[in-house]
């Protein structure tokens, strides 16, 4: 499967990298080689198999649904890059 | 020999007869990291911080009730969470954040006495087999046989040289395609990754979740099952840790192996592999059968589909758990040019937060999971992984008790020597150690010997699940026999 320049354009975007337009061909060369390099998984004969979902097998635990956390809004802030009156604040993303 | 250079073992029992103070313990450990500089292994060192903890250790031993890692000064790769210490993955995205909680791994070493000298360099978010895609730089292996500097491996590189070089008594590790197993058997140190579950992944910065164990990196195997123990155990807030009683580990270590059956994996025996690593892979077969072991060749018909499963599994993961760095809650945000909006925030953040490598991880994950993609490789994989696991059931259900095999296909390479061109390239040194990740199998790496150039050369033992003591048994046999004892000359 090789990748063509629009669909690294399209997968940058997916991810919410920007790409330069320029640097787009080199990108595409680099994923067209590492899926190249799963191409060997066509080999495999996996019928019937199904897909792994837990490697040890377990039971999710549950426990009581009560509050364990909370009251820490500052502590939650404290990293943000801009914060202000108690929110995360972020441009404007409603017209 | 100064204190820096013992192993746990050596200073718990010198501690507990007061023969050192853990405060003077740690100041030849500092004493000996400031002077390690030119290794780039420590990233963020907090002196103060290991000076408090080492002066309550010794209260604590003064008082006759110390764990065994009670003052025990220990390096901490990156990516485990300390509170009010930086804590950024090797990563730019990550700069300037300083986690508000401790791991579970480093609230437990904490608890049981031990010290934090530092954070440890490693490759971006874990991804990574040099140490190379590190925000600080690399790391420098400190063995070193020309003017060349080496790679300690990675992405625990950073932790590999530091334990190495004697900057510590032990670091922690963590592993997810072999960033445990891989930087110990170039650093000519011993490192395992338990079975996936027995350590807490919480506060560990996430690359692959289902992929990630942590683990300790150590000088020898006891100091291995020492520290594994401190490490070990259930966490209600990691919904995939076991629930299971956590053994003494060092209690496992007899020496006796008899009668146990070591299998031998005929697909390990890679066309091109140095004839060096096959014969020090002889040599230990041979070490395992005079110390009493039933060798057998066995067939783990998958292995070489491990890589490509690994390089499916793993960037699917990681785009899902990177999604979380968008420059809101943490860490770096762009500058932000006149009418960028919220989307131009995150791919300018990301952008210029994450590394070549990173990103290359990210967008591979993105397309294996896209729509019309995701059952061809993603599915797949998942189904191609759970054959990779049934091949080592069915080895232990035929009576294996742990399989020896090569910890690495070489030993360490020059930095900048590999995967400028090809970042595949890079990706085939986790060839022997991925298979175990991807069946959630515990795994060691030994130095079993030097190679012609001078530089260690370990072996790696897979063991059944839940079992680390037995394999760290067989390890112990492995390393009493190899009677590694080299030390890299000082040259930093």
């Amino acid at each position: 499967m090789s990748i063509d320049t629009d669909t690294a354009r399209k997968v940058a975007k997916l991810a919410r990298i920007r790409v330069d337009e320029a640097d787009l061909p080199k990108l595409a060369q680099e994923l067209s080689g590492i899926l190249g390099f799963m191409e060997q998984l066509s080999e495999v004969d996996v019928t019937g198999i199904e897909p792994m979902t837990s490697v040890t097998p377990m039971r999710l635990k549950r426990r009581e649904d009560v509050v364990t956390d909370g009251n820490i809004q500052a502590a939650i802030l404290k990293n943000a890059p801009d914060a202000r009156e108690g929110f995360f604040a972020v441009p404007k993303v409603v017209e | 020999m100064s204190a820096n250079s013992w192993t746990i073992a050596a200073a718990r029992d010198a501690l507990r007869k007061g023969e050192i103070s853990a405060v003077d313990l740690t100041m030849s450990c500092l004493a000996a990291m400031d002077a390690g500089d030119a290794l780039n292994a420590y990233v963020h060192k907090t002196p103060e911080l290991a000076l408090e903890q080492a002066r309550a250790a010794d209260a604590r031993l003064a008082a006759g009730e110390a764990p065994a890692m009670c003052g025990i000064p220990l390096g901490m790769k990156d990516l485990f969470a300390v509170k009010g210490v930086p804590t950024q993955a090797g990563s730019n995205i990550l700069r300037g954040f300083k986690p508000e909680y401790d791991s579970t791994v480093t609230t437990k070493l904490f608890g049981a006495g031990a010290v934090m000298l530092g954070k440890l360099n490693m490759d971006e978010f874990a991804m990574g087999s040099s140490n190379e895609s590190s925000c600080y730089g690399p790391a420098v292996n400190p063995w070193k046989i020309d003017d060349r500097q080496l790679t300690p491996g990675g992405s625990s590189g950073g932790s590999a040289a530091a334990v190495a070089a004697d900057l510590c008594l032990a670091a922690t590790g963590t592993d997810t395609g072999g960033s445990i197993r891989q930087p110990a058997a170039f650093c000519g140190i011993t490192g395992i990754k338990p079975t996936y579950g027995r350590v807490s992944r919480w506060g560990i910065v996430a690359y692959a979740s289902s992929l990630d164990q942590a683990g300790p990196m150590t000088k020898s195997v006891r100091d291995a099952a020492i520290m594994l123990g401190a490490m070990a155990g259930h966490d209600p807030k990691d919904s995939t840790s076991a629930d299971l009683a956590v053994p003494d580990f060092e209690a496992a270590l007899t020496g006796d192996i008899r009668g146990q059956v070591i299998g031998i994996p005929t697909e390990y025996r890679l066309d091109g592999m140095p004839a060096e690593m096959a014969a020090i892979w002889d040599r230990g077969i041979e070490m395992m059968r005079d110390a009493g072991a039933e060798i057998r060749e066995i067939s783990l018909p998958h292995t070489k589909y491990a890589l490509p499963t690994y390089y499916v599994i793993a960037p699917a993961e990681a785009s899902s758990n990177l999604a979380r760095y968008d420059g809101v809650r943490y860490g770096h945000r762009a500058k932000l040019a006149q009418g960028d909006g919220i989307t131009e925030m995150y791919e300018k953040t990301r952008a210029e937060g994450f590394g070549a490598e990173v990103q290359r991880r990210i967008m591979t994950g993105t397309y294996v999971l896209s729509a019309g993609f995701y059952d061809a490789y993603y599915n797949r994989a998942r189904k191609v992984r759970a054959l990779i696991k049934r091949d080592f059931e069915q080895a232990f259900a035929a009576g294996v008790h742990a399989i020896l095999a090569p910890a690495t296909p070489s030993s360490a390479f020059g930095i900048g020597e590999q995967g400028g061109s090809d970042p595949v390239e890079m990706y085939l040194n986790d060839v022997f150690t991925v298979t175990l990740n991807l069946a959630g199998l515990p795994g060691v790496s030994v130095p079993v010997g030097l190679d012609q150039k001078g530089l260690p050369m370990g072996l790696q033992l897979i063991g059944r699940p839940w079992e680390e003591g037995a394999l760290l048994n067989h390890a112990y046999v492995l390393e009493s026999a190899a009677g590694f004892v080299a030390k890299p000359n000082n040259w930093w």
